[in-house]
């Protein structure tokens, strides 16, 4: 057991995949000599050489391109995307391209591949460098999205995306970098598909993802001082999305909360919202409350991104007035 | 420069060159080229006969006119090289020894289609003959070239990967980042423009800065400025076995522009009455086909030889035709099918 930080976790996940597969590789902007902008991927180059963790040109398509071209003929690309705002130049080669080679070829193609992306809001980046995205890629029949919320779990499903025989989009918050946990040493292999509840409670069910999830945790604590139990759920995949966890809880607590960071409309909480109404809808004893970024590009400045993005004091306010 | 639309100028294809005759070609790679050329057009002829019978499913972008780039390419690939080709690749599946019966299949929507009915004309894919797929949104499939590219560099082996792409492709940002990323990285890629002069509907000069749409953007990425005569089979042989042996070799990318003409229109809806009809007819003498045939008589080939490659793969084009149209329509269940790995549609866990 080691204290780590998530951004440590990326380095130690790629390398202890590259370690395990010699078909694993590296490639996007920076990712080689400078370790990465968020410093994500020091040390691989010195670990791992130049043949398989290795700079580009400002090119998403052709990165991505090369990622799914590799995976076709048998490797197991690992792509960055700096920013995963940045998915929007390069979005036809994941949804036309990536996502749908293996039904459109009706099994010819396997596209085992990772792109990772730097996703989220809380840096002060503006409205291009902070967008939550992963609710784009949730709608893309074809593709499995994974968004850790903590070190160990970067490493495990991380581990868990490079060794999954379909494309992973893996979003890391860029927010969370700096955060540090205690990780178990050895390899760590996790399951995609899999929520885990990061806090048992009895009166209400709590679901986030990535960064939502400490100030879920963080609301809970204070929900908690007024006598309200809360069960947190780190959903850690969309797709696939754990519903089983999800609606047991619901069953248990009778009230569901999403905590979303992606913009309001149809943000990966529609989908849970609306599969809950369908099949726990008499485990229900109030409606559902989805607590999201409003529908609006993130503005920059402190006092404004931090009134855009859930906060904890938002998280708190609104489950209590659900309550009522 | 610019002329108002369906008023310019004829563009007229260069002369034969005869001096080809006594090019490096042994007899039987020209035999199977004339043999590649004949199926691309007899399959894509009896295509568009379905097509008009109403039994074609879809769209459909015929190749006929230019199919001695890709029977050039077919006759010199290793089955264990990779093919990447556009919307219009009936042409490119067949050359990589794809069953006629399959495309026929997949034209027609049956389950027997080399994609199960789930493709259609646009993205023909045979894996198991190299061809890694038709990519129907312009631009994305030399990026992916590049990696089954590299892949192979990767891995060690001396495999090539070949991305067939039109003039139009030319103009998109995927083609300039595919490009300057195999040049970086030294990618046995080779990518062949084939110049048809015509962007969709748009003629390709009227929208481009420079007059060969690939050769004159060549320099910008360290490469050589390369335009071969695409109406014959034996100039788009030997430049395109230049391009791979050096791809196996070591020797990094080749971007080819291969000079031909599409005898119909852009897609089956379209009559391509754009084209002045001076400029059609002089490209319809130069067809790449008869000209082959006059060649080969030229070489000593017997006409009853040719005449026995014509009939055979007439023969081959009808049974394929007829089976497809006798197949069965895929089962709903398939549609829930290959999406994930596990063979299945299931997205909740």
């Amino acid at each position: 057991m080691a204290e780590l930080s998530y951004r440590e976790a990326v380095a130690r996940g790629i390398a202890q995949e590259m370690e395990h597969d010699d078909r694993v590789f590296l490639i996007g902007e920076d990712v080689a000599g400078a370790g990465g902008v968020f410093k994500a991927t020091v040390g691989l180059l010195d670990q791992f050489g130049p043949r398989r963790v290795v700079d580009t040109p400002i090119s998403e398509q052709a990165i991505l391109g090369a990622a799914m071209g590799a995976a076709m003929t048998g490797l197991r690309p690992i792509a960055e995307i700096m920013f995963s705002d940045f998915f929007a130049v390069c979005w036809d080669i994941v949804v036309n391209e990536i996502a749908k080679a293996r039904y459109m070829t009706d099994g010819q193609v396997d596209v085992p591949l990772v792109i990772r992306s730097a996703n989220g809001g809380g840096a002060r980046f503006g409205a291009q460098h902070s967008q939550s995205v992963e609710n784009w890629a949730m709608a893309v029949p074809g593709l499995k999205v994974v968004a850790p919320s903590t070190p160990a779990d970067v490493i495990g499903l991380l581990a868990a995306s490079v060794r999954d025989p379909d494309p992973v989009l893996f979003f890391e918050h860029k927010t969370l970098y700096s955060t540090k946990a205690d990780v178990p040493d050895g390899e760590i292999v996790d399951t995609l598909g899999t929520a885990k509840i990061v806090r048992e409670g009895a009166d209400v069910t709590i679901v986030a993802l990535a960064m939502m999830v400490p100030r879920a945790l963080e609301a809970a604590e204070r929900l908690a001082e007024d006598g309200i139990d809360a069960e947190v759920i780190d959903l850690r995949s969309l797709i696939p999305l754990d519903t089983a966890t999800v609606l047991s809880s619901v069953e248990k607590t009778s009230r569901l909360f999403t905590v979303e960071e992606n913009p309001r409309v149809l943000g990966w909480g529609a989908e849970v919202a609306s599969i809950v109404a369908d099949e726990a809808f008499w485990h229900l004893d109030a409606p559902i409350v989805r607590i999201t970024t409003p529908h609006v590009p993130l503005p920059s400045s402190a006092a404004l991104e931090d009134q855009t993005i859930p906060s904890v004091d938002r998280i708190v306010a609104e489950i209590e007035k659900g309550l009522v | 420069m610019t002329q108002p639309y369906g008023k310019h100028d004829a563009i007229l294809p260069p002369p034969p060159d005869e001096a080809l005759d006594g090019a490096p070609i042994p007899v039987e790679t020209r035999l199977r080229m004339y043999e590649l050329q004949q199926e691309i057009r007899q399959v894509e002829t009896e295509l568009h006969r379905l097509f008009l019978m109403g039994l074609v499913q879809g769209t459909s972008h015929l190749y006929t006119g230019m199919e001695a780039t890709a029977s050039a390419f077919g006759a010199l690939l290793r089955p264990d090289d990779y093919s990447f080709a556009t919307y219009r690749g009936h042409g490119h599946t067949l050359a990589r020894g794809a069953s006629m019966e399959a495309v026929f299949g997949e034209m027609l929507g049956r389950s027997t289609g080399l994609l199960g009915g789930k493709g259609g004309s646009m993205h023909l894919t045979s894996v198991e003959h190299g061809m890694l797929g038709s990519y129907a949104i312009i631009g994305a499939h030399l990026c992916i070239a590049n990696g089954a590219a590299w892949s192979a560099k990767y891995r060690g082996t001396d495999q090539v990967a070949v991305a067939f792409f039109g003039d139009g492709t030319t103009n998109i940002g995927a083609f300039h980042e595919a490009l300057n990323f195999a040049a970086v990285y030294d990618l046995p890629t080779i990518f062949v423009c084939e110049n048809n002069l015509y962007m969709e509907y748009t003629p390709i000069g009227q929208i481009t800065a420079v007059e060969h749409p690939a050769a004159d953007r060549a320099s910008a990425y360290g490469l050589e400025p390369i335009v071969v005569d695409g109406n014959d089979a034996d100039a788009v042989y030997l430049t395109a076995k230049a391009a791979i042996d050096k791809a196996r070799s070591g020797g990094g990318p080749t971007l080819i522009e291969s000079l031909t003409y599409r005898h119909g229109g852009h897609s089956r809806a379209d009559p391509g009455t754009y084209r002045p009809s001076e400029e059609i007819e002089a490209w319809k003498d130069r067809d790449p086909i008869p000209l082959y045939h006059q060649r080969l008589l030229r070489l000593g080939i017997e006409e009853s030889t040719l005449t026995g490659i014509e009939t055979d793969v007439a023969r081959r084009v009808t049974d394929a035709a007829e089976d497809a149209k006798a197949a069965p329509r895929p089962d709903e269940s398939v549609i829930f099918t290959n999406v994930y790995a596990d063979g299945g549609a299931q997205w909740r866990s």
